[in-house]
């Protein structure tokens, strides 16, 4: 009977205690970030025009390549896009690491004027004026990025811009390993 | 005149209605329906909390055309949320699958309720049975008869 009571008495304790543990798990992590069903899977297959009509677009194959790749989905109309900006333009520098772009939902003339304007860090840009091969590769708002293996599969995602602290403290970590 | 403005007013609180369903409906109504029963179940990623069905972003329209596409290609809705969920992960689902990941929130608020029923059933049906009294040690016993004494010899 004092045992029963005991446990009574305890259980709005542990369940606090419980609750607690999960609520504390989740502080400090954005709730509306959504982690990638990608991660660990092939890219998707694609091919992109480029802004050239005569160069080089994007595809599926060029990420195969035999080099670890940085895609950066970004667009002209995108503010934040603008602030990492200067980031990939340094991204772009790191030995062994490419850096490619999706040009999301933009028109062509207007990503041409937005890399003239601040910089081209990307060594291909594919333009996805429909948007269509970006919900392929699973985005739901730019800038997004990804980390893509030599062989091609995607191994990270970002959401948002990226900041110093993401690339110092998960990317480069990352490509680093991917790259030996 | 006022009344006019009021009017004129409440007709521009309406206008974003008409974002809605703007897109090119399919020509056949039944698949049409199908589409927007499905599109109903699937989650904006923009705005998270809304189908994309009532959703106004510009991705959730670009859903429903992927959607409408699905469905016209004859794909039924476990393959339309299959195409999704292979891109978004399941939490495109408005209703998330019972499986062993969501089993506590399924069955959550059920276990809770059964365990609480449980436990008012269980002391309505043990009316507080009295604990045996422990018996009295030498000290109490020597006290309570020196009280009881007392009170007999009081007049």
């Amino acid at each position: 009977m004092a045992r029963t009571r005991f446990l009574v008495a305890a259980l709005p304790l542990a369940i606090v205690i419980g609750l607690g543990g999960i609520f504390y798990g989740r502080l400090g992590k954005n709730p509306s970030e959504l982690p990638s069903a990608l991660i660990g899977k092939p890219v998707p297959a694609f091919t992109l025009p480029g802004l050239d009509p005569q160069g080089p677009g994007l595809a599926d194959a060029d990420l195969r390549a035999g080099s670890v790749t940085v895609v950066n989905v970004f667009a002209s109309w995108c503010a934040p896009c603008r602030i990492e900006h200067p980031l990939l333009t340094a991204l772009a520098k790191v030995p062994g690491l490419r850096v490619v772009g999706i040009a999301y939902k933009d028109k062509v003339e207007a990503t041409v004027k937005f890399l003239d304007e601040l910089g081209n860090p990307f060594a291909l840009v594919g333009a996805d004026v429909s948007g269509r091969v970006a919900i392929d590769w699973g985005v739901y708002g730019v800038p997004e990025t990804y980390l893509v293996t030599k062989s091609g599969e995607i191994a990270w995602k970002h959401v948002g811009p990226l900041t110093e602290d993401v690339i110092r403290g998960q990317m480069l970590p990352l490509a680093e390993k991917l790259m030996k | 005149m006022r009344r006019l403005l009021i009017g004129a007013l409440f007709a521009l609180l309406a206008l974003p209605a008409l974002a809605i369903g703007v897109d090119e409906p399919l020509p056949d109504p039944a698949l049409e329906a199908r589409a927007r029963e499905i599109a109903k179940g699937l989650r904006c990623l923009v705005c998270q909390n809304q189908s994309i069905e009532d959703s106004n972003a510009p991705l959730a329209a670009d859903l429903r055309r992927i959607v409408r596409e699905r469905v016209s290609a004859g794909d039924d809705e476990a393959a339309v949320q299959a195409y999704l969920v292979e891109r978004y992960g399941e939490w495109v689902l408005l209703r998330p699958p019972f499986e062993p990941a969501t089993w506590a929130l399924w069955l959550g608020p059920f276990v809770i309720l059964a365990a609480g029923a449980g436990l008012i059933l269980l002391r309505r049906r043990r009316p507080a049975a009295a604990e045996p009294a422990a018996p009295l040690s030498a000290e109490e016993r020597a006290r309570l008869d020196a009280l009881l004494l007392r009170d007999e010899d009081a007049p």
